[in-house]
C-alpha cells in the first residue's frame, strides 16, 4: 500500500496588506495541478465517511476521483447531481465541521481539502462549459406547480431539485436580485456576487420561474399561493429580522445592525458610491459587536471600505468564536483587532446623536451554559471605553414574522421559528414545507441547502401521491 | 419593469406617476407605501401609496423632488419604467368608526391622506380635513380632499390663498371648540407631524402620524428605519409606518433622518453636473 500523502495543498490567497484595502476575491482557488495534486491525496476509502459528513450527500470520493483522472466534465456532473450550487458551497461552506472532518485522514490532520477541490470543478465548469450547464436529465413534466418563497440556499435548492424531478417551479424573492444571503450578506470578496449570480441562472436553466419583488405575506399571501394554482408551498423565507444588544444609545447614528451594513455594500454597492447611488458610512474607528462570520464580513467590509481601526469586541474567549477559524486568521492577517472578553455596557453619543464610543464590561467565563459553552460574566467596575465613530451589531438575526403573521394555520415556536419536521420540513399547515433558518434560527448555508434538498423530496412524495 | 402610465406635474416640485404594478394594486390599503428603484444604480426608496385601481391593476404615487432619486424619477414620463416596485408594504393604517376625526395633510401628503380620509368616511366617520402649504402655488388636490371630507380647512403659510398660518393653528382651534374629536391623523413632514402631536396632546385625543425614516430593504431586515415609540425600539417598515404621535421620540428621528446629508448632497451634485440639469 501506497504510503499516506499528508501535504494537503494549500490555496494561494491574495497577500493581507493587499487585500484589506480591496473587495477582490481573498482565497485565488486551486490550479488544475493543484487540484489533481490534492486529488491524488484522496485514498478513494470504500467507506467514504465524507458522504455522511456532507448535508447534500455528494458522491465525494467520486468527483475527486474524476479530477484526480482529469475528467473535469464527469467531476461536474457529479457534483451536480446532488448540489445546484458549487460555487457557493466550495467557498462558504464548513467543510472543517463536515465533510473534512470525518475524512479518514482527518485522524492524520490532513483531510483531503473537499472544499477546495469542489469550488475548483465549479470554477471549472463556469469558465469551460459556460452554454452546457451540465446536461441534465430531466424527468418527464408531472404537470404539478410548486411556489417557493425565498430565494436563498434553502429556496434555490428545493427550486432546483423540483425542477429536476419534473416539477413546475416558481420561486418568490423579496428584493430585487435572487440569492437571498448569498448576495445580501456575504460579501464580495468572500463570495463573487457574478459566482453567485451563475448558479441562480443555472437554476433558472432547469425551468425555475423566479419573480423578484414579492414579499410573501405583503404582496400576496400563502393562501393565495394555495388558491392559485400551486399544490405545495416550500418556505424558506430565511431569518431575516436583526437583532440588537438592548443597550442604551443603540439607536444612535452611526451604528448599523450587521444586516443594513452588509445589504448597503453588498447588495446596494455602497462601496461604489457615488457611482452607486446608496450610501454608507466610512468608519475611521469601526467596532463589531460579534463573534461569528457575519462579525468577521462587517469587520473586513469597514477595513475595505478604508477604516483605519477596527475591532471585534466579543464577550466570550476566541475558542467559544463562532466564526470559521479560517476567517478569523484572514481577519487577524488583515488587521482586524480582536477585543475578546469584552462586551458592551452602553454607546455614548454626541450632541449630534452620533456614536462617539461604547462603554463595555471586560469579561470572565464562569460554568458552561446552556449552549455548552463558559458563560461569560461581566467584572463589576472593569468598564471602559473603546473610541468609536461607528458601530455594528452583528448578533443574529431572529425570524422576520411578515410570513407567519399572514398564513393561518402556521405554527410557530415561542422563538418565532415556524415549526416543521426536522428531516422533511413538513408544517403544520396542509402542502406547506420549510427549511433554512427560518425553521432552524441562524445556521448556515449548506444546512439550509440539505433542509431544502430534503423538504423537495418530501414535497415530491406527497405531489406524486 | 414596471412601466409609467401616466405622470403629472402636481405643482412644480411635486409630481404623481402611475405605475402598471397588478400585484401592488390588488392588494394596497389607505396608509401603506412601496419601495422603488429605479434602475441597476439606484438606491431603493419608500414612498407612500396615494392610490390604486384595481381594475386598470395600476397604482398612484406622489413624490417631492428632495434627492437624487426623487428629481430622476420627475423626469420620467409615461412609456419610461422604473426598475423595481414593492409593495405593499407597512401596516394599514387603522380604519374603524371613530366618531369624529381630523385628517391633518402637510405639503405632499394630501396625496397620502385621500384614501385615508375616504375609507374613514366610508366607515361613517364625520371627517374634518385640513391641508396646509407654503403658498398657493404648491398646494394641490383640494378638491380630491374636498369630495372625502365633511369639512375642509385650507392653509397657506404666506397667506396668498386661504387662510394664512401653519395647520396647527386651525387644528387647535377645533380641539377648543368644544367639539368632540375622537382621532386625529396627522401626516407630513415631520416637524409638521411632532408639531400637530403636541397640538393635541393637551387635549388627549389619540394622534397617529405615518413616519418616514430612511429604509432600505422596507421588510424588517435591516433596522435602519428604527425608531423608539413609547420608549421601544420599533422598525417603521414592519411594525408601522403608524404610530402614536404622542409616544415618538421626535428628536431621535429627526437625527437619524440627517445620517447620510453629507452624502446626498455629493449625490445630487454629482449627478446635476452630469445631467446638465440645476433645478
Amino acid at each position: 500500500m501506497a504510503k499516506l500523502d499528508l501535504n494537503r495543498v494549500s490555496m494561494p490567497r491574495q497577500a493581507p496588506g493587499l487585500r484589506a484595502r480591496n473587495f477582490n476575491e481573498v482565497a485565488l482557488g486551486y490550479s488544475l495541478e493543484q487540484a489533481q495534486a490534492e486529488a491524488s491525496r484522496c485514498i478513494q476509502c470504500p467507506r467514504h465517511p465524507c458522504i455522511d459528513g456532507c448535508p447534500v450527500e455528494i458522491d465525494i470520493p467520486g468527483f475527486i476521483k474524476a479530477i484526480r483522472d482529469g475528467d473535469m466534465p464527469e467531476a461536474v456532473r457529479i457534483l451536480k447531481d446532488k448540489n445546484s450550487l458549487p460555487g457557493i458551497c466550495g467557498r462558504v461552506c464548513p467543510q472543517e465541521t463536515q465533510c473534512e472532518a470525518t475524512c479518514v485522514l482527518a485522524k492524520k490532520e490532513a483531510p483531503i481539502a473537499i472544499g477546495r477541490l469542489e469550488r475548483y470543478v465549479a470554477d471549472w465548469e463556469r469558465a469551460n462549459m459556460p452554454s452546457l450547464n451540465s446536461p441534465v436529465i430531466k424527468a418527464t413534466p408531472t404537470g404539478k406547480r410548486v411556489a417557493v418563497v425565498g430565494s436563498g440556499p434553502a429556496g434555490l435548492t428545493a427550486a432546483a431539485d423540483l425542477a429536476k424531478l419534473g416539477h413546475s417551479v416558481t420561486i418568490f424573492e423579496a428584493l430585487h436580485v435572487a440569492g437571498g444571503v448569498l448576495m445580501y450578506g456575504i460579501p464580495e470578496f468572500r463570495l463573487p456576487k457574478a459566482i453567485v449570480q451563475a448558479e441562480v441562472d443555472y437554476v433558472a436553466s432547469l425551468g425555475v420561474k423566479i419573480e423578484l419583488d414579492t414579499v410573501v405575506g405583503k404582496t400576496m399571501s400563502v393562501d393565495d399561493l394555495l388558491n392559485s394554482g400551486y399544490q405545495a408551498v416550500f418556505l424558506g423565507p430565511g431569518a431575516g429580522a436583526p437583532m440588537f444588544l438592548s443597550i442604551p444609545g443603540e439607536n444612535l447614528n452611526g451604528i448599523y445592525s450587521a444586516n443594513e451594513f452588509l445589504t448597503r455594500v453588498n447588495l446596494m454597492k455602497a462601496y461604489r458610491f457615488p457611482e452607486y447611488d446608496t450610501p454608507v458610512k466610512i468608519g475611521q474607528r469601526v467596532g463589531v459587536v460579534g463573534g461569528g462570520n457575519v462579525a468577521m464580513d462587517a469587520a473586513r467590509c469597514a477595513l475595505r471600505l478604508g477604516a483605519e481601526e477596527v475591532y471585534i469586541i466579543y464577550r466570550r474567549s476566541e475558542v467559544e468564536m463562532p466564526a470559521r477559524r479560517e476567517e478569523v486568521e484572514n481577519a487577524r492577517e488583515e488587521g482586524i483587532q480582536f477585543k475578546l472578553l469584552t462586551n458592551p455596557k452602553r454607546f455614548i453619543g454626541n450632541d449630534q446623536n452620533w456614536v462617539v464610543g461604547v462603554e463595555c464590561y471586560e469579561m470572565e467565563l464562569g460554568e458552561p451554559d446552556a449552549s455548552g459553552r463558559r458563560r461569560p460574566i461581566a467584572i463589576p467596575g472593569s468598564e471602559f471605553i473603546i473610541k468609536v465613530d461607528m458601530a455594528v451589531a452583528a448578533l443574529g438575526t431572529r425570524p422576520n414574522p411578515i410570513i407567519p403573521s399572514t398564513t393561518d394555520g402556521l405554527e410557530t415556536s415561542r422563538w418565532g421559528t415556524i415549526i416543521a419536521d426536522e428531516v422533511i420540513g413538513k408544517t403544520t399547515k396542509t402542502a406547506v414545507w420549510a427549511g433554512g433558518d427560518i425553521v432552524t434560527g441562524a445556521a448556515t448555508v449548506i444546512s439550509a441547502m440539505g433542509a431544502g434538498k430534503r423538504a423537495a423530496a418530501s414535497i415530491d412524495e406527497y405531489l406524486r401521491r | 419593469m414596471y412601466e409609467i402610465l401616466l405622470k403629472q406635474d402636481l405643482v412644480p416640485n411635486i409630481h404623481l406617476l402611475k405605475i402598471a404594478a397588478p400585484n401592488v394594486a390588488r392588494k394596497a390599503q389607505p396608509g401603506q407605501f412601496v419601495v422603488i428603484r429605479i434602475d441597476e444604480r439606484g438606491e431603493r426608496i419608500p414612498l407612500t401609496i396615494a392610490d390604486w385601481d384595481r381594475e386598470e391593476d395600476s397604482v398612484i404615487i406622489v413624490f417631492m423632488e428632495v434627492g437624487t432619486t426623487t428629481h430622476r424619477l420627475s423626469l420620467l414620463g409615461a412609456g419610461d419604467s422604473i426598475a423595481n416596485f414593492i409593495g405593499p408594504l407597512g401596516l394599514p393604517t387603522h380604519i374603524e368608526k371613530f366618531g369624529t376625526v381630523i385628517c391633518v395633510a402637510g405639503g405632499f401628503a394630501v396625496a397620502t391622506i385621500v384614501p385615508i380620509a375616504r375609507a374613514l368616511k366610508m366607515k361613517g366617520n364625520k371627517v374634518i380635513s385640513i391641508m396646509g402649504a407654503r403658498s398657493q402655488n404648491l398646494l394641490f388636490w383640494e378638491d380630491e380632499l374636498g369630495s372625502v371630507s365633511d369639512q375642509l380647512i385650507v392653509t397657506t403659510d404666506d397667506g396668498s390663498y386661504a387662510r394664512k398660518g401653519v395647520v396647527t393653528e386651525p387644528l387647535k382651534e377645533l380641539l377648543e371648540s368644544g367639539e368632540k374629536i375622537d382621532r386625529v391623523i396627522a401626516i407630513g413632514p415631520s416637524i409638521m407631524m411632532k408639531f400637530c402631536a403636541k397640538t393635541t396632546e393637551p387635549f388627549g385625543v389619540k394622534t397617529i402620524v405615518s413616519l418616514n425614516p430612511i429604509m432600505v430593504d422596507g421588510t424588517g431586515m435591516c433596522g435602519c428605519c428604527r425608531v423608539s415609540v413609547g420608549g421601544v425600539t420599533k422598525f417603521v417598515c414592519v411594525d408601522g409606518p403608524d404610530f402614536d404621535g404622542h409616544q415618538v421620540d421626535w428628536d431621535l428621528l429627526f437625527a437619524r433622518q440627517r445620517i447620510y446629508l453629507d452624502e446626498e448632497k455629493l449625490s445630487l451634485e454629482r449627478w446635476q453636473s452630469q445631467s446638465g440639469i440645476h433645478p
